[in-house]
């Protein structure tokens, strides 16, 4: 199979997913152990401090990567979120309510206010950490899709034990990857509690991580000659989350946050390996399913995509990149705090 | 109901709301850009209680145009499954690009500038605010690129039982594009600027602390040019709009009119009360000539009636029901043009009072420009409304009805729990956010201060 502009498509799609992961996947995780490591007001300021300035570009990945489904692979952008319809719409009402909450919390001096949106970080951070896994095991797993591209199934037919585990693992991975980023940025009892929730979380994600890599080869097609065969990917996932494990007992927690971005960067990867070149596959029959030529956009359109895509996202990664580094500062006591 | 009705109830619920909070950011952002160079080229310390005060209510706004937007990004696929498909070959492109070009420019920057006062270097952190607003403007841009492909599909051929893209130039230099653009830009600028007037407005009529009021007389006169500049530029690339509309989509117009016949010289309709189905007047008052005169700036010439184009319609496209509703075209574009008037007559009235230096005297003005805030979401809405309603039965116009664009496969009672969803959590979201704004602008600039905390207490308890 040639590698053409479908193919770059659709390894630009995993790209997106995967920067969305591992980005927005800590910021999801510092949102759910909000509440349990906060304990004072001053305390979960700080914690939603550290990632203030950047939650929102990270999420953005995510709105790329679903505009660029719509651009190249129309077919799939309809199939998938007409298909997974109620699924996405408890997707957008935490989308939503997260958002507005990290802005709206700290404006309101009331004790019911704070934790109201408190909360509502919480749940709008849970909710998607857990869907996006159950989502994506969608994908591989199959779905009833039938011979004119649509979705035949309801909302029940997405939790099978396959994606419930895809989903234990993504919310684990990022309740793990947010703990080790909110040590990395923060001083104190914060830091203290942080490394407590690394220790807690950290080997029931790995053991999930290990599930997820188990189940995707005992009930999916994922090693049959369908997809491209993902070899030692899935093994560097589980091997990535057990190198955190030991940076972490070493107090490498830079490191250990690189494991586990490298964690979610290799699931992430195993599953679009595994999909392709189908990009949803259909449990009623294998020719139903939708694939990068099937569902895709014409060969002008990717042509013209692929230019503007080459040209932004560098300039993209360039200055998100420096934001990070602007704000690569431990959120301490004395930070001046504007959430 | 079925499916359709709710989706459509659906796309209008949070598409209106969305576009709430849109303009007032496209408007506002460059207030703050402004305010906050004037701080950095002057050092004058007002300047940067201005830039932080507005900045404030700026971020507020913003977050709930952020959250609804997602909302639009999926919306499509989830509820208009057929026209993704039958569009994404060229529509899909636009949005794609809206978000790698914009969304990450304005939420990265944004934060950088809501977290980098004390980081950056003044002209560094200065910069992040132009960039928000460029971001902010992109996305407007690229989302009316998509959207004037629905008004007016360009750069496509179909092929495959599908539009597919073959000009990706014709797909963004859409004439439609630039009479679109500029009225939603001027738009959102008219919508800042009634926003800044009503609040400082209301910060004068109290005369609270010396300090408080000359930052507000600041911002009177800085809102009453930037009202009446943008008001009368958005009148004016309305009227530009409207007569290249009697062109390319002359049944809206001619539905906004009530014109049921074609008529020359054409008449404007000032009040018609008419029988719908029947296609006539009950009751009309009419100026004659107008309407030809806004048409083609000629008191002669002919306009086509309802009647006319549906004949015309039929022939081209098959039997079918080809005018959109009368009564919301028609209405809903007087409330978009009188709010308009309004406007220009109390933006007007504004800078007169300030050449003269009597604004703070005049009671009856100040108190006006209060509820005035209201009058560009008046205009903002219906002017949506009437342009997507006008534009029935077509969700493309001429290449695929409403009616077909819906997802097949979304029951009917999940469409309904995705509207009631939507409905509540919007509602409560407004109260929220309402809240936050009004005690935010009651509490003034002085309060506003850098070294004040952002979770300032109502400025009536500080003195």
């Amino acid at each position: 199979m040639a590698f053409d502009l479908n193919s770059l498509w659709f390894v630009l799609v995993a790209v997106l997913f995967i920067g969305f992961f591992v980005l927005e996947g800590f910021d999801f995780g510092v949102g759910i152990l909000l509440p349990f490591l906060g304990k004072t007001d001053e305390e979960r300021r700080r914690i939603i401090n550290t990632i203030g300035p950047v939650w929102d570009g990270n999420e953005v990945w995510i709105l790329t990567a679903g505009g660029a489904i719509f651009a190249a692979f129309p077919h799939w952008y309809a199939t998938l979120f007409s298909g997974f319809y109620l699924a996405l719409l408890l997707m957008l009402a935490a989308m939503i309510v997260r958002g507005v909450a990290f802005e709206f919390r700290s404006k309101d001096k009331h004790p019911a206010w704070r934790a109201t949106w408190d909360w509502l970080i919480f749940a709008g951070s849970a909710v998607p950490a857990l869907l996006w896994g159950v989502a994506l095991g969608n994908l591989l797993k199959g779905v009833p899709i039938n011979g004119q591209m649509q979705f035949v199934g309801g909302f029940f037919d997405l939790l099978n034990p396959y994606t419930l585990v895809a989903g234990l693992a993504s919310l684990t991975a990022f309740i793990t990857h947010g703990a080790i980023f909110l040590h990395l940025k923060s001083t104190d009892v914060i830091c203290v509690r942080a490394m407590k929730a690394i220790k807690t979380v950290g080997p029931i994600a790995t053991a999930a991580v290990f599930l997820f890599v188990a189940a995707t080869y005992a009930w999916t097609d994922a090693f049959g000659q369908l997809g491209v065969n993902p070899g030692l990917v899935p093994l560097l996932a589980i091997g990535a989350m057990l190198a955190a494990g030991a940076f972490v007992h070493r107090n490498l927690l830079g490191w250990a946050f690189t494991m586990t971005s490298v964690a979610i960067a290799c699931a992430t990867i195993t599953i679009f390996m595994a999909l392709y070149p189908r990009v949803m596959i259909s449990s009623l029959d294998p020719n139903w399913s939708l694939t990068i030529y099937n569902a895709s956009s014409t060969p002008y359109t990717l042509k013209v995509m692929s230019l503007v895509a080459l040209v932004f996202v560098p300039i993209v990664l360039l200055y998100q990149g420096w934001t990070y580094w602007v704000f690569r500062h431990r959120i301490t006591p004395s930070t001046t705090l504007e959430y | 109901m079925d499916a359709l009705t709710l989706a459509r109830w659906q796309f209008a619920v949070t598409t209106v709301y969305h576009f709430f909070f849109v303009p007032l950011t496209l408007g506002l952002v460059w207030a703050v850009a402004i305010l906050q160079t004037a701080w950095v080229v002057t050092g004058k310390p007002t300047y940067l209680r201005l830039t932080k005060f507005w900045g404030k209510l700026f971020l507020i706004n913003f977050a709930m145009g952020v959250v609804t937007g997602i909302v639009q990004e999926f919306q499509f696929g989830m509820n208009w499954s057929e026209y993704s498909r039958f569009v994404g070959d060229v529509f899909g492109a636009p949005l794609a690009i809206e978000a790698l070009l914009a969304f990450f420019l304005e939420s990265t920057f944004l934060g950088v500038w809501i977290f980098g006062w004390d980081r950056l270097p003044k002209k560094v952190h200065l910069a992040t605010i132009w960039l928000v607003a460029l971001g902010s403007n992109l996305s407007a841009i690229w989302i009316l690129i998509a959207n004037s492909f629905m008004q007016q599909p360009v750069g496509y051929v179909l092929r495959n039982g599908r539009a597919e893209m073959d000009s990706f130039l014709a797909l963004i230099t859409n004439p439609h594009v630039f009479v679109q653009f500029p009225h939603v830009v001027t738009g959102g600028m008219a919508t800042a600027a009634f926003f800044m007037l009503g609040i400082s407005a209301w910060h004068l009529r109290k005369q609270r602390d010396p300090v408080n009021v000359e930052d507000f007389r600041r911002s009177f006169r800085f809102g009453a040019v930037y009202a009446l500049v943008a008001t009368v530029a958005v009148m004016l690339v309305g009227h530009t709009q409207a007569q290249y509309m009697m062109r390319v989509q002359p049944m809206k117009m001619a539905a906004a009119e009530a014109l049921w016949e074609t008529e020359n010289p054409a008449p404007m309709s000032l009040f018609t009360w008419g029988n719908e189905p029947e296609r006539r007047d009950v009751f009309a008052v009419k100026v004659p000539g107008l309407l030809s005169f806004l048409a083609y700036n000629d008191f002669t010439g002919e306009v086509r009636g309802i009647k006319q184009l549906q004949a015309e319609y039929e022939q081209r496209f098959g039997p079918g029901e080809y005018a959109p509703p009368v009564k919301w075209t028609y209405w809903t574009f007087r409330g978009m043009v009188g709010a308009g008037m309004v406007m220009l007559l109390l933006a007007a009235a504004a800078v007169v009072g300030v050449l003269r230096e009597r604004f703070e005297q005049s009671r009856w003005l100040l108190a006006a420009l209060v509820p005035a805030i209201a009058l560009p979401y008046i205009a903002n809405s219906t002017g949506w409304i009437f342009t997507e309603i006008g534009r029935q039965p077509w969700i493309v116009f001429g290449l695929q009805k409403t009616a077909d664009a819906v997802s097949p496969n979304v029951l009917p009672s999940e469409v309904l729990l995705s509207l009631v969803v939507f409905t509540l959590l919007y509602g409560a979201l407004m109260g929220a956010c309402v809240y936050l704004l009004r005690k935010y602008a009651r509490a003034g600039t002085v309060a506003a201060d850098p070294h004040g905390s952002p979770t300032l207490e109502p400025y009536a308890a500080r003195v």
